[in-house]
């Protein structure tokens, strides 16, 4: 140890962090050498700010949410900053109104399909980028940064222009490709053809980190286990399924909880697309919960859709992180 | 042999098409938009569209950056991302250092939460946070939405710099002060510049994130001279319709920024989130 006679400036907070947490021996033998205190004080002082920060916007406001969704909050009590306590009512009428299931199973259905396609092509592409030659692999990845960098509005922006009813390009090509004649289709009169398209801008904004990721993975598996398997006469699908699939499961695990949450929660794509005025049979729950905060000035029920969408959320966030912490990372 | 040889040209040949299918499918949309944003008004009015911006024209652009607001918009989205890019890469560095060179209690715990939080859906807590900046008196200021963006980009922030932090030997401090060095200038000398990439990195993905965002700056920004740019481009359409062209151009303006630094970084942004994942 080379010991630190001369760290005795009042900056060593940060001088401390020579002692990591690598080696236990390490802190315990330097011990004598620095006022205790300084030692054992400077991690919360440097962790500190972030701490407030985060509980402050973050925690709080949980906690806020879930007592507001216990109170009426209308526009009078926005004035007064001061709700009225009616214990579950806000619940009560969530389960008793019709249309609140039907978001629920929309927005169910809704990720259940986003997700599902996003990662099985995800995976497709991937597996082909394994595959195709050098400069096409390059073709391939450097289009997929072009759309992982597109913002998510400027990107809803250029769906709903590509869907135009009267100058949109997919009528057009709809129409010359002879699908059907889609001169002056208005895709979003019907919401079944409508959610198409939104699930398609969602997938389409999601793969390139789908593939990314898992052609990162796919690098890592060893090519002698899927050398020997081939050589054992495994097809491609076999040696993908139990050669890969397995190497690859913990990627799998938590590409599906980051996708489930960011699909569960959707609202730009729906509300941006449909010029911020979506008829209810295009609510998921994140739109609703807008709405009946901030349209229908509600935020009590506002706020008892959210605490439902934040608990449907936490199931997946649960395999998330003991996904992560069995990986070793909190070490 | 040689058959098996040409089978498997064929069918890299095969792989290689279909490669360039999946390009084309997937940068259409980005290309359209750029093509679209050159094209001259009645070009792009058509019902039979030309795939080349042929004649080629500004007059999008110099449309879209006339409107009202975008110029206080851009203003408003620059003043909010550098602020949030400088405060929580304060933030971030000194949490990350204290996780990745201190063993201390409450350490584990603090690590589950930043990573619990980072799951937090945004759409959920709008609700809270207007009401709570309401009751501030905080609403339609760019103070509210910064405050918002820290608490959501910190967590991811303090994970990958902690990466970073954690991969410098402890070692290298020691060496540098065996030759002299202090505790401080060791790690001013030594931990610092080596973390200059985590630094650069996740200082592109504050900017990418708050930059992007929508809905916090729609909910907290009431008034259209405070909105991000962003918000004024989500609201383009007009009683009339929407003005296609420069839509398009306002669109590749707002990407501009986003996609330079993207492509600068985007090696450090992609392992992230799943670092280590696959030492199951």
């Amino acid at each position: 140890m080379c010991a630190v006679p001369t760290a005795t400036d009042e900056a060593a907070g940060s001088a401390a962090a020579a002692l990591g947490p690598r080696s236990g021996t390490l802190l315990t033998r330097s011990r004598p050498l620095r006022p205790r205190l300084v030692r054992s004080a400077a991690p919360y002082l440097l962790i500190a700010p972030a701490l407030v920060v985060i509980a402050a916007v973050m925690a709080y406001p949980m906690g806020f949410l879930a007592g507001l969704s216990l109170q009426n909050y209308g526009l009078p009590e926005l004035i007064a900053h001061q709700g009225v306590f009616v214990g579950a009512a806000n619940y009560v009428r969530l389960a008793t109104d019709p249309l609140f299931w039907q978001v629920v199973v929309r927005t169910v259905v809704f990720t259940v399909l986003t997700v599902a396609l996003s990662m099985a092509l995800g995976t497709a592409l991937a597996l082909l980028m394994e595959r195709v030659s050098g400069p096409i692999r390059l073709l391939l990845s450097g289009g997929l940064m072009f759309v992982w960098a597109t913002p998510v509005v400027v990107a809803i922006d250029i769906w709903q222009w590509m869907f135009d009813y009267e100058f949109g390009v997919a009528n057009w090509a709809l129409t010359r490709l002879h699908v059907g004649n889609f001169v002056h289709h208005n895709w979003f009169e019907n919401p079944l053809q409508g959610f198409g398209i939104i699930v398609a801008l969602v997938v389409w904004g999601a793969l390139p980190f789908l593939v990314i990721t898992v052609y990162a993975g796919l690098m890592q598996v060893p090519r002698e286990l899927v050398e020997a398997a081939t050589s054992d006469g495994a097809t491609a699908w076999q040696v993908f399924w139990q050669v890969t699939a397995p190497i690859l499961r913990p990627i799998f695990v938590i590409l599906l909880s980051l996708s489930t949450i960011w699909d569960f929660q959707a609202f730009n794509q729906v509300w941006i697309m449909l010029n911020a005025r979506p008829s209810s049979s295009y609510y998921v729950m994140g739109v609703y919960s807008y709405v009946e905060a901030f349209r229908v000035t509600q935020y009590g029920r506002g706020a008892a859709v959210s605490v439902v969408l934040v608990a449907i959320l936490m199931m997946a966030t649960f395999f998330y992180v003991r996904q992560m912490a069995r990986s070793g990372e909190l070490e | 042999m040689a058959l098996t040889v040409r089978r498997r040209q064929a069918r890299r040949l095969g792989y290689d098409l279909v490669g360039v299918l999946a390009f084309a499918v997937m940068i259409f949309p980005v290309y359209w938009m750029v093509s679209t944003a050159f094209k001259p008004g009645r070009d792009i009015l058509r019902f039979d569209p030309k795939l080349l911006p042929s004649p080629f024209t500004l007059a999008n652009f110099a449309d879209a950056v006339a409107r009202p607001f975008f110029w206080t918009s851009v203003r408003s989205s620059l003043i909010v991302v550098l602020t949030v890019v400088v405060i929580s890469l304060l933030l971030a560095f000194a949490a990350a250092v204290g996780v990745a060179r201190f063993g201390f209690r409450g350490r584990r715990a603090f690590l589950v939460m930043i990573l619990v939080v980072q799951m937090v859906p945004l759409t959920a807590l709008v609700i809270p946070v207007f009401l709570l900046m309401d009751g501030l008196d905080a609403v339609d200021t760019l103070a509210s939405v910064i405050v918002t963006y820290l608490a959501f980009i910190v967590p991811f922030m303090v994970w990958t710099l902690r990466g970073f932090v954690a991969n410098i030997p402890v070692e290298l401090e020691e060496a540098a002060m065996i030759d002299g060095c202090t505790r401080a200038g060791a790690f001013m000398r030594v931990v610092f510049p080596l973390c200059a990439p985590g630094l650069v990195a996740t200082a592109i993905f504050a900017f990418i994130q708050s930059w992007n965002d929508y809905i916090v700056a729609y909910v907290l920004l009431r008034s259209p001279d405070h909105q991000t740019l962003t918000v004024w481009l989500a609201s383009f359409t007009t009683n009339r319709g929407t003005d296609w062209g420069p839509l398009m151009a306002g669109a590749t303006l707002t990407s501009v920024p986003v996609v330079t630094f993207f492509l600068l970084v985007q090696r450090y942004v992609t392992s992230g989130l799943t670092a280590g994942a696959v030492k199951g």
